[in-house]
């Protein structure tokens, strides 16, 4: 079974996600039209690369744009969460053992156990207010679908499970048996669902940092101040 | 009753349509029919198919449901934080709607669209500056609006708007003979002041031509005046277009796009005869983001820019005060709290905010100019943009909406509103009818005249040999 769940599957959850976000990307970029979007891409390449960079720059740092500084707490908590969904996979220790294992990648670089669990609680603390909110804000309510609910759990799945393997409660196989399985029902739903947005922010947000920066701000010295 | 004789699929393009329609006040009857107007579903799913392509799609899907564009929306904070009129869900209780059912939606929904698109939505992109993906609900909310009027669900102000554009080149009806008298009309009213003052007609090879908002000539000629002695002082070599000197664009307003093309070639047809070398629109907001800023991308031009360079007028007053083809009298200078409004359509949506402080910088006495908060790109609409100002059904709902600008206004204590723009001129000019602020507000024009100083050769002639007594 171990060996299935990090073997075949794994390979195939692996082809599902990268295949599946490539499409992604190559579908958006090939619908972008510069009449319907009424953005001259093509005629102000430098212009276009400076304003999606900048736009994708800004948004990415904390408080690092307009909208961020305007809504301090809700940064926090939205940097917190992300920064654990991106770096404890990516870089614990226990997957860089696999990698090692399997592939023969020894210098994958990785970070302390006491990180990958201060990152993995913040990721679960504030998973549950982002839940909490998303039920108590009447703004956040009324757009609020079961989907949104659905993809949070999905999200968070892994992380309750790796903490629980991590810290060797009991029935050890079957929570690394379900922390492997949910892991790659993240990996596989990414494409297929809004989670995409881990490309698609950088398409979406290089779009419009093109728009302004060759269309909407491109007479002010300072460009769009985001 | 699939479709109705006012109220239909079909622009209005003939002088008789649009006298019916004008003749049905205040569209009772074309509401009326618009309660039973089939939506053609095959029609909007082929519509979507064809223009509802990746960028859309993909806003439309990725949005998080998070709500930070709620306080972005000056409809929503000015409701009492109505959650119905966060721009999220209004977009996806709408738009998405439509795209999600592939076109497969019915009256009801399409009218509900239309409340939305122009009650609660004057399209004027500040959400979409506060939506970490970048989502523009303002650009969204203006295809929607082509999407309904293609299917004859616009309101009856804007299919007139659109009919009149369509018929005269113009959001009103001023024919091109009318235009000129106006001007002429305007000249020799103006003799005995500013000797020598002229309005030259389709002067080919001008280093201006000048094209302005019907509203001028039809009801504020004086504006033309204005406008023509400040070039008399200035020194310019201008003209205006006999034809295609209308700027503005209901059709856009109106989700025409059709209408609003033709309007622009018409405009860009006068550069072409009259080949100057700039052009300069009138005081407007949306008249600019028309002609100049989407009007390339609507006729087709793949530098997304006009034939020739064409400027806002704040950009000609900077650049004239600058370069002192303008001076000010600085004793003449306003000396009380100002504030100035800055417009969605050419400061959010084209970056003219340093130049608008340039010109505040000359003519406010310092110490007396007040930033309103916020301002510059992300200030709020003036709640009266995108047409909405002109659209009797949704009178209450933009009064309403007024309350944020006139708390914006209030909290900088200015007594004075410089507003650059039609449309935020206009909406000040009735909040302060409902709300009783105590302010004046004023285009720049007038503001000028008061205090630029006139150069000795362009006085009358009286008047100079007094002074040298």
């Amino acid at each position: 079974m171990y060996q299935f769940i990090t073997g075949p599957l794994l390979w195939l959850t692996f082809i599902i996600f990268f295949g599946g976000l490539a499409f992604r990307v190559v579908w958006y970029i090939r619908g972008l039209d510069w009449r319907l979007d009424r953005v001259a891409y093509r005629a102000y390449p430098a212009l276009g690369l400076k304003g999606a960079l900048s736009s994708i720059i800004h948004w990415l740092i904390p408080y690092g744009s307009h909208g961020w500084r305007a809504k301090p707490l809700y940064t926090l908590v939205f940097f917190i969460f992300h920064a654990g969904l991106v770096v404890v996979p990516l870089f614990l220790a226990g997957h860089a053992v696999l990698l090692d294992e399997r592939w023969g990648i020894s210098w994958w670089p990785t970070i302390s156990m006491a990180l990958a669990d201060t990152l993995t609680i913040g990721v679960m603390v504030t998973a549950v207010i982002i839940l909490v909110r998303r039920l108590v804000l009447p703004e956040v309510r009324i757009l609020t679908t079961f989907y949104d609910i659905f993809l949070i759990l999905v999200s968070v799945a892994p992380f309750v499970t790796g903490f629980l393997v991590v810290h060797q409660v009991r029935d050890y196989t079957f929570w690394l048996y379900a922390h492997i399985l949910s892991g790659e029902l993240l990996l596989v739903l990414i494409p297929f669902t809004k989670l995409f947005h881990v490309v698609g922010f950088f398409l979406s947000r290089g779009q419009i940092g093109m728009d302004f920066g060759i269309k909407r701000a491109w007479k002010s010295r300072k460009g769009f101040a985001w | 009753m699939p479709e109705g004789t006012l109220c239909n699929r079909q622009p209005v393009t003939t002088k008789e349509q649009l006298d019916a329609l004008l003749a049905d006040k205040t569209g009772k009857i074309y509401y009326e029919e618009m309660q039973h107007l089939e939506v053609d579903t095959e029609k909007l799913a082929e519509t979507l198919q064809a223009t509802c392509k990746s960028r859309l799609r993909t806003w439309l899907e990725i949005c998080a449901h998070c709500g930070l564009c709620a306080d972005s929306c000056f409809f929503y904070l000015a409701n009492g934080k109505d959650p119905t009129q966060v721009p999220a869900y209004k977009i996806q209780s709408t738009l998405g709607e439509i795209v999600r059912k592939n076109g497969q939606v019915d009256n009801a929904h399409m009218r509900y669209c239309m409340d939305v698109a122009w009650g609660k939505c004057t399209c004027c992109n500040r959400c979409g500056t506060f939506c970490p993906y970048g989502i523009d609900m303002g650009v969204m909310f203006s295809y929607l609006r082509g999407l309904c009027f293609s299917q004859g669900f616009v309101p009856w102000e804007l299919k007139i708007g659109s009919g009149m554009h369509r018929i005269f080149r113009a959001q009103m009806d001023v024919t091109p003979e009318d235009f000129v008298e106006t001007c002429e009309w305007m000249c020799e009213e103006q003799q005995d002041e500013w000797p020598g003052l002229e309005i030259p007609v389709d002067k080919v090879g001008a280093d201006i031509l000048y094209t302005c908002n019907a509203r001028e000539p039809k009801h504020y000629p004086e504006d033309i005046a204005e406008a023509a002695i400040l070039f008399h002082i200035a020194g310019e070599d201008w003209t205006v277009p006999s034809e295609g000197w209308d700027q503005t664009s209901l059709t856009m307003f109106a989700g025409d796009w059709e209408g609003a093309r033709l309007q622009v070639e018409g405009i860009y047809k006068a550069i072409e005869r009259l080949k100057p070398k700039r052009v300069l629109g009138t005081e407007c907001g949306h008249a600019h983001r028309a002609t100049v800023i989407e009007g390339p991308y609507w006729v087709g031009r793949e530098d997304g820019r006009p034939p020739v360079p064409y400027l806002h007028y704040t950009e000609w007053v900077a650049e004239a005060l600058r370069t002192g083809k303008l001076k000010i009298d600085p004793a003449k200078r306003i000396k009380e709290p100002v504030t100035l409004q800055d417009s969605c359509n050419y400061i959010r949506n084209y970056g003219l905010k340093e130049v608008t402080r340039e010109i505040i910088s000359y003519i406010v006495e310092p110490g007396y100019f007040v930033e309103m908060e916020p301002c510059k790109e992300y200030n709020f609409c003036c709640g009266g943009g995108g047409g909405l100002n002109g659209i009797g059904i949704y009178r209450q709902w933009r009064n309403i909406g007024f309350k944020v600008k006139r708390d914006q206004i209030k909290a900088t204590g200015a007594k004075l509103v410089i507003a650059p723009c039609h449309n935020c001129w206009d909406a000040i000019r009735d909040m302060e009818e409902i709300y009783e602020l105590g302010i004046r507000w004023s285009f720049l024009k007038p503001l000028l005249l008061k205090m630029v100083i006139i150069p000795e050769h362009l006085k009358p002639k009286e008047e100079a040999e007094e002074e040298e007594e």
